[in-house]
């Protein structure tokens, strides 16, 4: 079942798609120009070592994300 | 000569014609822009993560051009400070060639800048760097079907090996020559958004007087790009329109262009805005897959396995401090014997000045201030810095360069976090092991001003080039003492990567004082590549940061000792009634001192090391020797001799004296640049108070709690 979640819901080991970005102004900015556009597949690679940043598989790129970002990523979860 | 803007300052002579790199951060573009400099380079800031660009200059076919390295960037928006410089370079500096480098294992994420640049600009030329690592990972690209497809040169090349290089230069100097004329195959967007660019365009042209491209401002004022009617509003007050009329006629004609811009994309600017970034992905991925074919399926991948490791919840943080003890294990054992042959040379030389002096009859004075002073406190600042650094620097570079440093920030972001302050700061904080005021100037790095200035205020306590080799001088000659030579080294390398330890732990306390204090307010957002390790190339390593900073800092350091060292001689020698100036001044700071577990002249050493922290070590040497018997110190036993023999130093002294090196007001250069970066008196007023308060605290607490104990 795909239902919206965002991305910072997502366990360590599995990927999601992006849906859309909740965010505005500059934190919208740098999170597209991460590549973080609808359609994008992310795979959630690991945590860090107090559970917060995480590192995501963004087209290829390994980037940490704190969960204020990652929470406004919404994205369907599932395969 | 063309508009100038923000943080960047263009040549004023534009003689020579002007190659300008850029590219995502971790493509190697520093790698190359080394490559094609060679040592022609002029570099006053440190190899890493600063937001200035580096210059120098090549030759080929017998012309000069200058090279600028621009800082790494996404994309050419100033979304940030990197980018504000590498856009403000491209749009107002105009080089006559751009080349974006590329990664070659990650071709599709760097497309998208490659796809941005060429729409400022048509004199580009891409250059697939990295070529060798994607063959050994059997990635291949289509050079010629890329070069088709973008409408550019393309070059792939292996910077660290040199492979392709003669090859990007002659079609870079092709493009700066004009006998090469890329014909970009700019992105096409939305039907919608292309019927508002072409009815916008006609006037953005006439506005623009050919100063910049029309089609890429008018996309920018669709998507309501705030910097860019700023951008607009400077180029019209500077020197591109000298007249006053035009400027009015130039500023109403930028209003009226955004008046039309927000009428076409009405409160849409978000959706442009979106719209715009997913055409340019959707391209670069169209792009890639057209160019990419992968021999075999991917291989083991060893940057997760290596990850697994460095930043296990297990192993991270054990190893972080295992390497950090690794590599003052290394520079203070290898710094011994060195440092004993560096002494007894330099002061053979002494003495020889000595009876050169004697054999012309010089005026006592004269050889006193020259020899016995400057002379003297250059060859000490040379003695105990020189073999440290030039052990220290290349590993740290190398730990630096084969990607480790990112992995720190994001092990330790959660602490940062928690301490209100940006995660960059942990990149800003290891910016500071180098030098702080590198350090100070790296946190332009950080946008948000608050968070800006915690990480600028706290970025003295990791102890800089300048501080190591006087903590590790210290802990070799206490701990040392305390146990068995063979357990010597490392109990000292414990000491001093405890104080590491310690230094980062003052930094969060005080960043979350701050923040809850003086500073207050939310952590702003944070973004952290992780890049692929990759294995660093030893023999450069070692060259540059011989050059860049063992020879930079060891130079600063004995141009500020010399004159300190005349300066200390004449205060030893001039009596005021009965006692050295010297002594009357230790005398006055010497109740302080003690309470603090330290005495006048340490302190005294502290206060006339403020222009340079290398010369703290120095100058105390300095100072006790003036009222000595030791005329020939020489090496690490005859320092421990003079210290603890002569000056009744136990190891509480040299601990205090190691905490207040730790926690100290910044060097001159440090606050010197705080104040230039601030603009502010009152905050670097601060970033000296905050630091010293702290140190003094400390150490009268750790004199006290010691003493009050028993244990010395």
């Amino acid at each position: 079942m795909a239902g919206l979640v965002t991305l910072n819901a997502v366990p360590v080991g599995s990927s999601a798609l992006v849906t859309k970005i909740s965010a505005a102004g500059m934190t919208r900015r740098r999170l597209l120009d991460l590549g973080l556009v609808p359609g994008t597949r992310v795979e959630v690679v690991r945590r860090s070592l107090l559970g917060d940043p995480v590192a995501y598989n963004i087209r290829g790129a390994l980037v940490a994300l704190r969960k204020e970002q990652s929470s406004q990523v919404v994205v369907s979860n599932g395969e | 000569m063309s508009a100038v803007s923000g943080t960047y300052h263009p040549p004023v002579l534009r003689n020579q014609p002007i190659l300008a790199l850029a590219g995502n951060p971790n493509t190697g573009k520093s790698t190359l822009f080394n490559a094609l400099t060679g040592l022609r380079q002029h570099t006053g800031n440190w190899p890493g993560k600063t937001v200035l660009q580096a210059r120098g200059s090549l030759v080929h076919d017998g012309r000069k051009y200058i090279v600028v390295d621009l800082p790494g960037t996404y994309s050419p928006l100033a979304n940030s400070a990197e980018e504000e410089v590498a856009r403000d370079f491209i749009c107002f500096a105009k080089p006559d060639v751009t080349v974006v480098v590329v990664d070659a294992t990650c071709l599709e994420r760097n497309l998208s800048l490659v796809l941005q640049v060429m729409e400022i600009t048509e004199k580009v030329v891409v250059c697939v760097n990295l070529i060798d690592e994607a063959r050994r990972r059997g990635i291949r690209i289509d050079i010629r079907r890329l070069s088709q497809k973008l409408g550019l040169p393309v070059v792939a090349t292996a910077a660290r090996t040199g492979e392709g290089l003669g090859q990007l230069l002659d079609e870079a100097v092709g493009v700066i020559r004009g006998t090469l004329k890329p014909k970009p195959n700019r992105t096409i967007y939305h039907k919608k958004i292309e019927e508002a660019v072409s009815s916008l365009e006609p006037e953005v042209r006439a506005c623009l007087n050919g100063e910049l491209d029309s089609r890429w401002v008018a996309l920018r004022l669709l998507e309501g790009d705030a910097s860019i009617v700023e951008f607009l509003k400077r180029l019209s007050s500077e020197a591109m329109h000298p007249l006053e009329s035009t400027v009015i006629g130039y500023q109403r004609c930028v209003d009226s262009l955004m008046k039309q811009a927000n009428k076409l994309s009405g409160h849409g600017q978000n959706e442009v805005r979106d719209s715009i970034v997913q055409t340019i992905y959707e391209a670069a991925e169209r792009i890639a897959r057209g160019v990419i074919s992968r021999e075999v399926e991917q291989k083991t991948d060893w940057d997760r396995k290596i990850d697994n490791i460095l930043t296990s919840p297990v192993w991270g943080f054990p190893i972080m401090f295992g390497l950090l003890a690794g590599v003052f294990w290394i520079t203070l054992t290898g710094a011994n014997y060195p440092s004993a042959v560096l002494a007894d040379g330099l002061f053979r030389v002494e003495a020889r000045l000595t009876d050169l002096f004697t054999a012309l009859n010089a005026p006592e004075w004269l050889h006193g201030f020259l020899v016995l002073g400057v002379y003297r406190c250059a060859a000490w600042v040379v003695a105990v810095m020189l073999p440290p650094m030039a052990i220290f620097f290349p590993l740290f570079t190398l730990l630096e360069d084969a990607g480790y440093l990112p992995r720190v920030a994001f092990n330790l972001d959660g602490f940062f976090k928690r301490a209100g302050a940006h995660g960059k700061q942990a990149l800003t904080m290891s910016m500071g092991f180098g030098c702080n005021a590198a350090g100070v100037l790296s946190c332009r790095i950080i946008e948000s001003p608050r968070e800006r200035l915690i990480a600028t205020l706290t970025n003295v306590f990791v102890p800089c080039n300048g501080r190591f080799p006087a903590l590790i001088a210290l802990a070799t000659i206490f701990a040392g003492g305390a146990v068995t030579i063979s357990l010597s080294g490392i109990v000292a390398t414990l000491t001093v990567s405890g104080l590491v330890v310690f230094g980062i732990a003052v930094t969060l306390f005080a960043s979350w004082l701050l923040s809850r204090t003086l500073l207050q307010g939310i952590p702003s957002s944070f973004v952290l590549e992780l890049p692929p390790y990759r294995r660093p190339q030893v023999g450069q390593v070692i060259v540059r940061s011989l050059l860049d900073r063992t020879i930079f800092v060891l130079g600063r350091a004995v141009i500020i000792a010399a004159p300190a060292g005349g300066l200390i001689w004449v205060l030893a020698n001039t009596a005021v009634g009965d006692v050295t100036i010297l002594s009357v001044l230790a005398g006055q700071l010497d109740p302080l001192g003690r309470n603090m577990g330290l005495d006048g002249f340490i302190l005294l050493a502290f206060i006339l090391g403020l222009p340079a922290n290398e010369i703290v070590l120095p100058v105390l040497i300095m100072s006790y020797l003036s009222g000595s018997a030791l005329t020939e110190p020489g090496s690490i036993a005859s320092l421990r001799q003079l210290l603890v023999e002569q000056q009744g130093w136990t190891w509480l002294t040299a601990l205090c004296t190691m905490l207040f090196m730790l926690c100290h007001w910044p060097c001159g250069t440090a606050l010197y640049t705080i104040r230039r970066e601030q603009n502010s008196w009152r905050w670097t007023l601060l970033a000296a108070l905050i630091p010293a308060a702290v140190g003094v605290l400390v150490c009268l607490s750790v004199n006290y709690a010691v003493r009050g104990l028993g244990l010395v």
